[in-house]
């Protein structure tokens, strides 16, 4: 449950599920926000899920920081089944031209990269939240022995489809762009496709996960 | 066929076609978009009589040299803009905030924006363009918007579907102001910063750095020191916010901004300075001043009351 509603600026909703990162709060986070676009408020321009917060920032030209809170503190939550979440496949190719730090992550995590990959595909994953870049999923949790930080100096092009891990998760770059998480692979797969505007993401918070190994032949061959 | 048309001969440093911006996508990561100064970008769409809501041509310091081939069409640039008109090899130098009357083989020269970073051009009718979630804004870094979210280029041509025949002069006396002090509310982190660092963010001159663009303005200065933590759980920003990475230099969250972030927030920009905050150049000098979010509200009242006025002005 919200535990504290805030004032972000003088037009945004500050919701504090609080401190934890784990997937029980994230649910009730993605419930709220479920919840709150189904109601179509007023003023309302944006709702942001993330791991323990719900943003919510309106127009302040057509509601207020008090009009809003006491709308949103007085809501009916949707119920946990009625989420219609997606259990996604997701294939990667590991080839060395694509697992541009799995030789950093063997150093760091002691493990062989057999045993890396071996953890990552056995492993089934939960879709936080997306976003930063355009439909970049944010997904978790990876083992505690799995966890390294971002790299020390980020990349300056990060090519698109890399699957990268930091920390509690992984998360796919979307399109090519800047980033320091450790890359162990890359997917054929558009996981963001701005010309489908009713469903531009492949993957949506609260979505579950699971990667799969592919080959480099199968890795060209996905789009033919 | 299509027989009207603006060719790009030079397109500026950065521009490209905005409106009104894109909401309800934040979730998915893609940013609001739109006008950086919204009031300019009103008064533009006004001043040639069009819905407000129509997209225009932003540019960023130096603007496009842009050559009409069609029939006669209005067109107004606003923002504090030094172009010239050139007809018959004659140059005629342009006003802000007044409409000018394109004619054939006419070319509008911007030459660059003065000690302002933004413009807008208007153009009297509808432009050939494609809306993404219902929008034309082009955010360059998802490839978002009309003409695929790039940014315009050379010879490149600017296709309009329908003139407006209604080709009124319009005008408006109105002088951009500037301002040094951004009033700012306290950030949902304020207090990860010491006692000192709260001072600094409060007494001291900050100054615009030249890695400022439309997704965010970097600020160099004293650093801001932080006593708990450089990093927090990623979670959604908003434009205006101002974060504060481990390296103690303020960057203020503008319209393009990435939808999530993982930094310490020490304040927010008040929704009434936003449009006057995006025009300061690299090398300006601000100052950072606390209001309640009531005075926000109200301060905020006011400015629009003020952007309405200059709108039943026209």
């Amino acid at each position: 449950m919200i535990k504290n509603i805030l004032n972000l600026g003088d037009a945004a909703l500050y919701c504090d599920f609080g401190t934890d990162v784990n997937k029980e709060t994230n649910i009730q986070v993605i419930r709220y926000f479920k919840s709150i676009q189904n109601e179509n408020i007023e003023g309302i321009n944006n709702i942001t899920p993330s791991y323990n917060k719900l943003i919510i920032s309106f127009d302040l030209k057509k509601t207020n920081f008090k009009d809003l809170k006491n709308i949103i503190e007085n809501l009916s939550i949707t119920n946990i089944n009625d989420l219609k979440n997606k259990k996604i496949e997701i294939p990667v190719c590991t080839h060395e031209s694509f697992s541009l730090d799995i030789k950093r992550l063997e150093q760091i995590l002691k493990k062989r990269r057999e045993n890396i990959y071996e953890n990552f595909f056995n492993k089934e994953f939960f879709c936080y939240m997306t976003g930063f870049i355009a439909g970049m999923p944010f997904l978790g949790d990876l083992d505690e022995t799995m966890r390294v930080k971002r790299l020390e100096t980020p990349r300056v092009k990060v090519p698109k489809g890399s699957v990268g891990l930091t920390e509690q998760f992984a998360n796919i770059y979307t399109f090519e762009s800047p980033g320091g998480w450790n890359i162990i692979g890359n997917t054929p797969l558009n996981i963001f496709d701005s010309t489908k505007e009713k469903d531009p993401n492949l993957i949506y918070p609260g979505d579950t996960i699971t990667f799969k190994e592919i080959t480099k032949d199968q890795y060209h061959n996905h789009n033919e | 066929m299509n027989n009207n048309y603006f060719e790009i001969i030079r397109a500026g440093i950065n521009t490209t076609f905005q409106d009104q911006g894109r909401k309800n996508l934040y979730h998915i990561g893609i940013p609001f978009s739109g006008a950086m100064d919204n009031r300019n970008y009103l008064l533009a769409n006004k001043l040639v009589g069009n819905e407000l809501d129509h997209p225009v041509i932003e540019f960023a310091y130096q603007g496009p040299l842009l050559k009409y081939c069609g029939d006669n069409i209005n067109i107004a640039i606003t923002g504090d803009i030094n172009f010239m008109i050139k007809r018959n090899n004659i140059n005629v130098d342009g006003k802000c905030y007044q409409t000018f009357n394109i004619q054939n083989g006419d070319e509008i020269d911007i030459i660059s924006t003065n000690k302002s970073v933004y413009g807008y051009l208007a153009i009297g009718g509808k432009i050939d363009l494609k809306y993404q979630w219902s929008s034309c804004s082009i955010n360059t870094k998802a490839n978002i918007g009309a003409n695929n979210g790039k940014k315009l280029e050379i010879n490149q041509k600017i296709n309009i579907s329908k003139i407006d025949k209604d080709l009124n002069n319009n005008k408006l006396d109105y002088i951009n102001t500037k301002i040094e002090n951004i009033r700012i509310i306290k950030g949902t982190n304020f207090d990860f910063f010491s006692q000192e660092g709260k001072k600094i963010f409060f007494e001291k001159e900050f100054i615009v750095s030249k890695l400022s663009d439309r997704m965010g303005m970097r600020l160099d200065g004293p650093k801001i020191e932080n006593i708990v933590d450089t990093n927090i759980k990623s979670e959604g920003l908003i434009k205006g916010v101002i974060q504060v990475p481990a390296d103690g230099n303020p960057i203020i969250m503008l319209s393009d901004h990435g939808t999530i972030g993982g930094y310490p927030k020490i304040g927010v920009v008040i929704s009434a300075d936003y449009d006057k905050l995006v025009q300061l150049t690299p090398g300006s000098k601000i100052k950072f001043k606390e209001v309640e979010l009531s005075d926000a509200e109200t301060l905020f009242k006011l400015y629009e009351l003020e952007t309405q006025n200059l709108i039943s002005r026209i």
